[in-house]
């Protein structure tokens, strides 16, 4: 993190100097930061790109704002916060998102992709009836036997086989026309 | 463009756009607002009612240069209010303790000079002879202030919206505060502090309610 930090800033601060090659390096890297940045934190991959590009025209028209002696994530990231909120306020879709983080935050290894996942996974059960739903927990997510569902549940385990299968089949749809949304 | 990121001709255009900044640009964008604003409004006063007549029985008193110095620090805790919020990442703590900490000294000295008079001239200290104009005078000769002040921060980078269009409301009442007291002869601590800081924080209020509005980006 240390060293991102520094390798950013000086690149940042040679940018201010006008060499573009630091800077083209300076956007690419920080294009990837960010798009990582945001995309642990929305659903929709259209806002990924546009915030992305957003805050790499507000880094590039508001750099004069960067004091060299400052460090360089925390400008960075106050500015991606601030694109990320007024997206959000403009969407009128406050999700519970965590905001009040620290600069690091920007470098931070993905640690909520899991987490992500697994709200995309709870968001996709819900799509589906609850039956179909409390038998994938069940077997899927729980990992028990078909025969001890089947005991709980008054099915015969050839029923619960055939409902599981039509629940994975239906969340993969859903799960595919998402995915192009 | 979902996995690739920004497309490389993106990047390129920004790069190809790319001009060396001096260090401190910021800071002297924001002066150089200021200082256009200000020269408006000191050329408004001193065309409209020129100095202070008794301006040269004023400069060696302590009077002058506690009401000068007054409203020279709120507009200095203005500015630097707004170098530091014109950083997305920014914060004023010092400068906000310097205009509570000037205000708060400026309450002290009113409420000495009133303490050491009789109360029969309490109402002739607070009010002066022009109490109804000046705080109305100042307020607006600090809308062109404000103006500029707000303009020049939308163009940094702000995120606390509200609280940088405080700083720019301040820096307004400040410096036009600065300016009127060219031509306002009144002398008291307890007018100084009433008058000249109720519009001074008038102008506070309406920035940070612009600052919104104004400067979102």
């Amino acid at each position: 993190m240390r060293i991102a930090e520094e390798r950013l800033r000086s690149l940042m601060i040679q940018s201010l100097t006008g060499d573009e090659q630091a800077y083209r390096t300076l956007l690419k890297e920080v294009s990837a930061l960010l798009r990582d940045y945001y995309r642990r934190r929305l659903a929709e991959g259209a806002a990924v790109d546009d915030l992305t590009q957003e805050t790499l025209i507000a880094l590039h028209r508001r750099r004069m704002t960067y004091e060299p002696d400052r460090p360089f994530t925390a400008w960075l990231h106050a500015i991606a916060r601030y694109k990320l909120i007024d997206y959000l306020r403009s969407r009128r879709r406050h999700q519970a998102l965590c905001l009040d983080e620290t600069p690091e935050a920007l470098l931070a290894v993905d640690q909520t992709a899991a987490q992500n996942d697994h709200g995309d996974l709870e968001r996709l059960l819900a799509s589906i009836p609850d039956e179909q739903r409390a038998l994938i927990r069940a077997v899927k997510i729980e990992g028990r036997s078909i025969a001890e569902v089947s005991a709980a549940s008054g099915l015969s385990p050839s029923a619960v086989k055939v409902k599981i299968h039509r629940a994975i089949k239906a969340l993969g749809r859903r799960f595919a026309r998402e995915e192009e949304q | 463009m979902s996995d690739l990121g920004p497309s490389s001709g993106f990047i390129d255009s920004l790069v190809s756009d790319l001009k060396p900044i001096r260090p401190g640009a910021m800071r002297r964008q924001v002066l150089t607002a200021l200082g256009i604003c200000v020269f408006v409004s000191l050329a408004v006063v001193l065309w409209l009612w020129g100095v202070r007549p008794d301006i040269a029985a004023a400069l060696p008193t302590m009077a002058f240069w506690t009401k000068e110095a007054f409203v020279i620090v709120l507009a200095l805790a203005g500015i630097g209010a707004m170098f530091r919020l014109a950083q997305p990442d920014g914060v004023a703590r010092a400068p906000a303790t310097l205009a509570f900490g000037a205000a708060a000294i400026m309450a002290l000295l009113a409420v000495m000079q009133l303490a050491s008079n009789p109360p029969n001239l309490w109402r002739h200290l607070v009010m002066g002879r022009t109490a109804e104009v000046c705080p109305w005078l100042i307020m607006l000769l600090a809308l062109p202030i404000l103006a500029g002040a707000l303009l020049v921060m939308r163009r940094m980078a702000p995120t606390r919206l509200t609280t940088a269009g405080a700083a720019a409301g301040l820096t307004a009442g400040g410096l036009s505060a600065l300016v009127y007291s060219m031509s306002c002869d009144e002398s008291t601590m307890p007018f100084i502090f009433v008058w000249y800081g109720l519009a001074i924080l008038a102008m506070t209020l309406l920035g940070a309610g612009l600052g919104r509005r104004v400067m979102r980006w």
